[in-house]
């Protein structure tokens, strides 16, 4: 059996990680076919209706609707959205910075490895939520910068991903400063390759799994924070929907409408351990000596 | 995130081996070449900690540079605010009032003197407080200490026993149960659990407060105690997940070794066994993971100080950030980091005290 079918074969034996899979796969089908979804309902996500404020479930609106008299089902879905965009993108920046910086460091050595080290032990050590919010709390003005309609998504994006990305980092300058010492990479080098082409040919492949496992894991994380930064109003800006600021006021409303509260926040439950157990079943698939 | 909010991510990450990939490793011998590892003997353990604090003061120091600087990217300054406040400033005034306060000068230079001030032990006056802003910290440090001392206590004295249970019963259904449960307060949102604790213990059965804590002298201890049961709750169980799966993994891997069979097999019973030489050196590991775990946990009692009304250090830092509050979240943010810190060099201490193979990388 090739590696790929073995691996394929481990992966089905973790039960969680394949319902996780398909959870998220379902859920992302769900959320990007909101357009149907609200034109068969005749709703959409940012259409107040004062009449229906805190409406219970009905034909009109499938989970009921939120404080404004908007559609909550229509809401969950754009906020799905969001919260995987967030999810996706900022694990995907992180991780390439990460792998940048790890087999520059792992590889060259040196003083800019040790700068590097240093500074992952600076900011693992540090206590990231209040970092996180002052991060979000900066004016992007001051600095310049346009405040479009997508501003708030694309920042969220940048700040997780500017203190995501040392784990990966970690992870790939452990596994390049291995590799570095193996004798197929003093092979290649006596053939005559140079550094870039033996730091992507022949160390980048060696660290891929566990990249790939570390990425995923930190999805999950990343969603979470998201959630929460939306959540204290750092992060996605009303009326665009998110998981989290969709909980921002169900304090206030969780008398009148605790459903309010329940989904959103389920839905969040819901996907980051589908992404945690992804995961899992994803170290286990790719590196079974763990 | 999250461990719970496990910042540091703790979302599901795999114990032990990405964070600690590179420090001081149990076994330095292993590590990939080009690096020079020494044995350092007991005489080596001040170096290595006098380097560690020297690492300590120049993240400080880089720290209290970057949030200076982002803080005063915050929306509003001072300035702006005496502008909203009175609408006859001319801008001729500002400009003089910029200059007052130091204003137009370069960032670095009102960092320098921000700086030295504060060595002196002056961080300078709380705008919304009226008040040093230090003093304001010292009054919410006490209250935060407990919500944190208590989470923590709680969630190791729900770690300890599930993650040493499940690695007894590797990959029979108990373990499998506890991993779930593992999974589950790593991946739930701290803020959603508070609401849902709400709901349930507040506004459905009536039997605890909601929110607040009663002032100094208001209250006595039995109703002081009401009100932290639903926060330390709330942070202690999802706290509790991430150890526990570190628990589970270092239980996992000390059961492997094989001085444990050598030792099964000169007669000693099953308990002896676990007891003399798994748990002993199973808890290594654990111990500095829960040190190496302190700026998630702050960050988890920011989320719940916040949540429940809880006059801790987290909610100031909170309420100091969104209100503008300079000297006030500046302050706190540096002290949060260096307990931060100081918890890492305490991990970093008791592995090197617990662990007599330990060996350190020389001038690290």
């Amino acid at each position: 059996m090739s590696p790929a079918a073995l691996a394929w074969l481990r992966f089905r034996r973790h039960k969680a990680g394949l319902a996780g899979a398909v959870f998220l796969l379902l859920l992302a089908a769900a959320a990007w076919s909101a357009p149907l979804i609200e034109a068969a309902f005749g709703v959409d996500a940012e259409s107040v209706d004062l009449f229906s404020r805190y409406a219970p479930p009905s034909a009109a609106h499938p989970l009921g609707a939120d404080d404004l008299g908007r559609d909550l089902l229509a809401r969950l879905l754009r906020g799905g959205q969001v919260s995987l965009s967030v999810g996706l993108a900022a694990a995907f920046i992180a991780a390439l910075i990460g792998t940048g910086l790890g087999l520059l460091a792992g590889y060259r050595g040196g003083a800019f490895d040790t700068a590097l080290m240093r500074l992952t032990d600076g900011v693992i050590a540090l206590p990231l939520l209040p970092l996180l919010i002052v991060l979000a709390a900066v004016d992007p003005a001051k600095l310049g910068l346009d405040d479009g309609t997508d501003a708030s998504l694309f920042r969220v994006i940048a700040i997780v991903a500017l203190v995501g990305w040392t784990t990966v980092a970690r992870l790939v300058r452990a596994a390049a400063l291995a590799a570095r010492a193996q004798d197929y990479v003093r092979a290649a080098r006596a053939l005559g390759a140079g550094s870039g082409r033996i730091a992507l040919r022949h160390i980048l492949p060696n660290v891929a799994s566990p990249l790939l496992v570390a990425t995923t894991l930190s999805i999950g994380n990343i969603i979470l924070f998201e959630s929460v930064l939306s959540f204290l109003g750092l992060g996605i800006q009303p009326p665009a929907a998110s998981w989290g600021n969709m909980l921002a006021h169900a304090q206030e409303t969780i008398w009148q409408a605790p459903y309010l509260a329940v989904w959103p926040g389920l839905l969040i439950f819901a996907t980051v351990i589908a992404f945690n157990f992804l995961g899992d079943a994803l170290q286990d698939a790719l590196d079974p000596r763990s | 995130m999250g461990g719970r909010f496990r910042a540091s991510g703790s979302g599901g990450r795999s114990p032990a081996r990405t964070r600690r990939a590179e420090r001081p490793s149990p076994n330095p011998s292993r590590q990939a070449g080009g690096e020079h590892e020494s044995r350092i003997e007991h005489s080596g353990m001040s170096r290595f900690l006098a380097g560690r604090l020297l690492q300590a003061a120049l993240v400080l120091a880089v720290m209290s540079f970057i949030v200076y600087g982002l803080i005063g990217l915050m929306p509003g300054d001072p300035i702006d605010a005496m502008i909203a406040a009175d609408p006859e400033l001319t801008s001729e005034d500002t400009e003089r009032l910029k200059a007052l306060y130091g204003l137009d000068r370069p960032v670095w230079e009102r960092y320098l003197a921000w700086a030295g001030q504060a060595l002196g032990g002056d961080f300078g006056h709380s705008r919304i407080y009226h008040r040093p802003a230090l003093d304001l910290l010292a009054e919410r440090l006490p209250h935060t200490a407990l919500l944190m001392g208590l989470a923590f206590a709680l969630s190791v004295a729900i770690a300890l026993p599930a993650g040493i249970f499940a690695a007894l019963k590797a990959n029979r259904f108990a373990d499998y149960a506890v991993n779930f449960l593992c999974f589950a307060g790593i991946s739930t949102p701290p803020f959603w659990l508070a609401i849902m604790a709400m709901l349930l213990f507040s506004v459905t059965l009536g039997w605890l407060p909601a929110t607040g804590y009663p002032a100094a002298g208001d209250a006595g201890w039995p109703e002081r105690l009401r009100h932290l049961v639903l926060p330390v709750a709330v942070l202690g169980l999802l706290s509790a997940g991430g150890i526990t799966r570190y628990v589970r993994a270092s239980m996992r891997e000390a059961l492997r070794q094989d001085y444990v069979r050598t030792a099964r097999a000169k007669g000693l019973s099953r308990a002896a066994v676990l007891r003399r030489h798994v748990l002993r050196n199973a808890m290594i590991p654990v111990v500095t993971i829960l040190a190496l775990d302190m700026g998630a946990l702050f960050s988890g009692a920011l989320i719940t100080e916040i949540m429940f009304g809880y006059p801790g250090m987290g909610a100031l830092i909170y309420n100091a950030v969104m209100a503008n509050d300079y000297n006030l979240a500046l302050v706190g943010l540096l002290f949060a980091t260096f307990t931060t810190l100081a918890a890492n060099i305490a991990a970093d201490g008791a592995y090197v005290a617990l662990d007599p193979r330990i060996a350190f990388r020389a001038g690290a």
